[in-house]
């Protein structure tokens, strides 16, 4: 089963106080609030951040619901913005890949796979022991995942109390404190070149097909930051 | 309508979970030390950059009632914080909440 102590040691990973969990509680509470605003009850929001936990993910679905968008497209718009957990999985599980370890571990807590405690995850890893990260990053998942249930609620019944500049506000810390986060990991060419060109083109291909601009964007930042990285080395 | 948001909270759920699984089965074949991680590595980066940026850029939901100056000033004075603080978090991220609202008025 799940040791303990790496479970703890992780879960007790978002209390630093310039903790990811401050940034993304925030950002959940605007969308308790969202949700709340196009009619969900209760417990439909706490039972939709449950599952989603993608802030994207939310985002599009409460637009498209406002706009009474059809399930297939429903299904199309979230996939594409969230595409990003793909490339995420992947650069992050081949870290923590045991053989001693049961695969359900690995199926179940992809779940908790977000900006947040990916980012927690990349920077701490190297201090634990391969065949125990597994346990250490559900630890992660679940603090992350539970403050983003807890906000949910919170921003649920603060709704009829929040005015449009505090929605302004909670809604622009997310991306301000992952931008100051993505900067702060640049300490190499590849990671440099990858968050700078993607940011340039993620806009950029919006201008061509809003759907396809994060992937495309990424896909061809990515490219080339690892081709120049890699030309770099050698 | 009950039915209908359950029915998109599934749909959505299932849409994020697809990549997140997808990601897990292929990490089995993937080394830690191999290129294919590092060129993965460059696209987890880019693609959330590109992601940030366009919700900073295009938003959607509360964030468009700021005007675009309003939210590029924000983002560009929060940088210089987190640099002037020595990289610190929580003073760029404070400031923008805070500040948003303020600026928006005039801008």
């Amino acid at each position: 089963m799940i040791k303990k102590e790496f479970f703890f040691k992780g879960y007790k990973s978002i209390l630093k106080p310039d903790s990811p969990a401050i940034a993304l509680g925030c950002c959940f509470i605007a969308i308790g609030a969202l949700l709340k605003n196009i009619g969900f009850n209760i417990q439909e929001s706490i039972f939709s951040t449950m599952i989603i936990y993608a802030l994207p993910g939310s985002l599009v679905m409460a637009e498209s619901i406002l706009i009474g968008a059809s399930l297939l497209s429903i299904f199309i718009a979230v996939w594409f913005v969230n595409a990003r957990l793909y490339p995420m999985a992947v650069s992050l599980f081949p870290l923590m890949m045991d053989k001693s370890q049961p695969k359900w571990k690995y199926y179940l807590s992809c779940h908790f796979i977000a900006v947040s405690a990916w980012l927690i995850m990349k920077s701490n890893y190297e201090t634990i022991e391969k065949k125990d990260r597994v346990d250490f990053w559900i630890g992660i998942g679940s603090a992350t995942w539970s403050v983003a249930v807890l906000a949910t609620i919170i921003g649920f019944y603060l709704s009829d109390y929040l005015n449009k500049d505090m929605l302004m506000g909670l809604a622009i810390l997310n991306p301000i404190y992952f931008t100051c986060m993505m900067v702060g990991a640049m300490k190499n060419i590849q990671v440099s070149l990858s968050v700078i060109l993607g940011s340039i083109l993620g806009p950029v291909f919006y201008f061509f097909s809003p759907e396809w601009s994060i992937l495309l964007g990424g896909l061809v930042a990515g490219t080339v930051a690892y081709y120049f990285g890699e030309k770099d080395v050698n | 309508m009950s039915i209908n948001i359950i029915l998109s909270i599934l749909v959505t759920s299932l849409a994020t979970y697809v990549s997140r699984f997808l990601g897990v089965l292929s990490s089995v074949r993937i080394k830690e030390e191999s290129k294919v991680f590092r060129w993965f590595n460059c696209l987890a980066y880019a693609t959330l950059a590109a992601l940030i940026a366009r919700t900073i850029v295009f938003p959607v939901g509360t964030l468009s009632d700021a005007s675009y100056l309003s939210r590029v000033l924000v983002v560009l004075i929060s940088l210089g914080i987190f640099f002037i603080t020595k990289k610190n978090f929580v003073y760029p991220t404070i400031f923008s909440a805070i500040s948003i609202g303020m600026i928006n008025n005039y801008f």
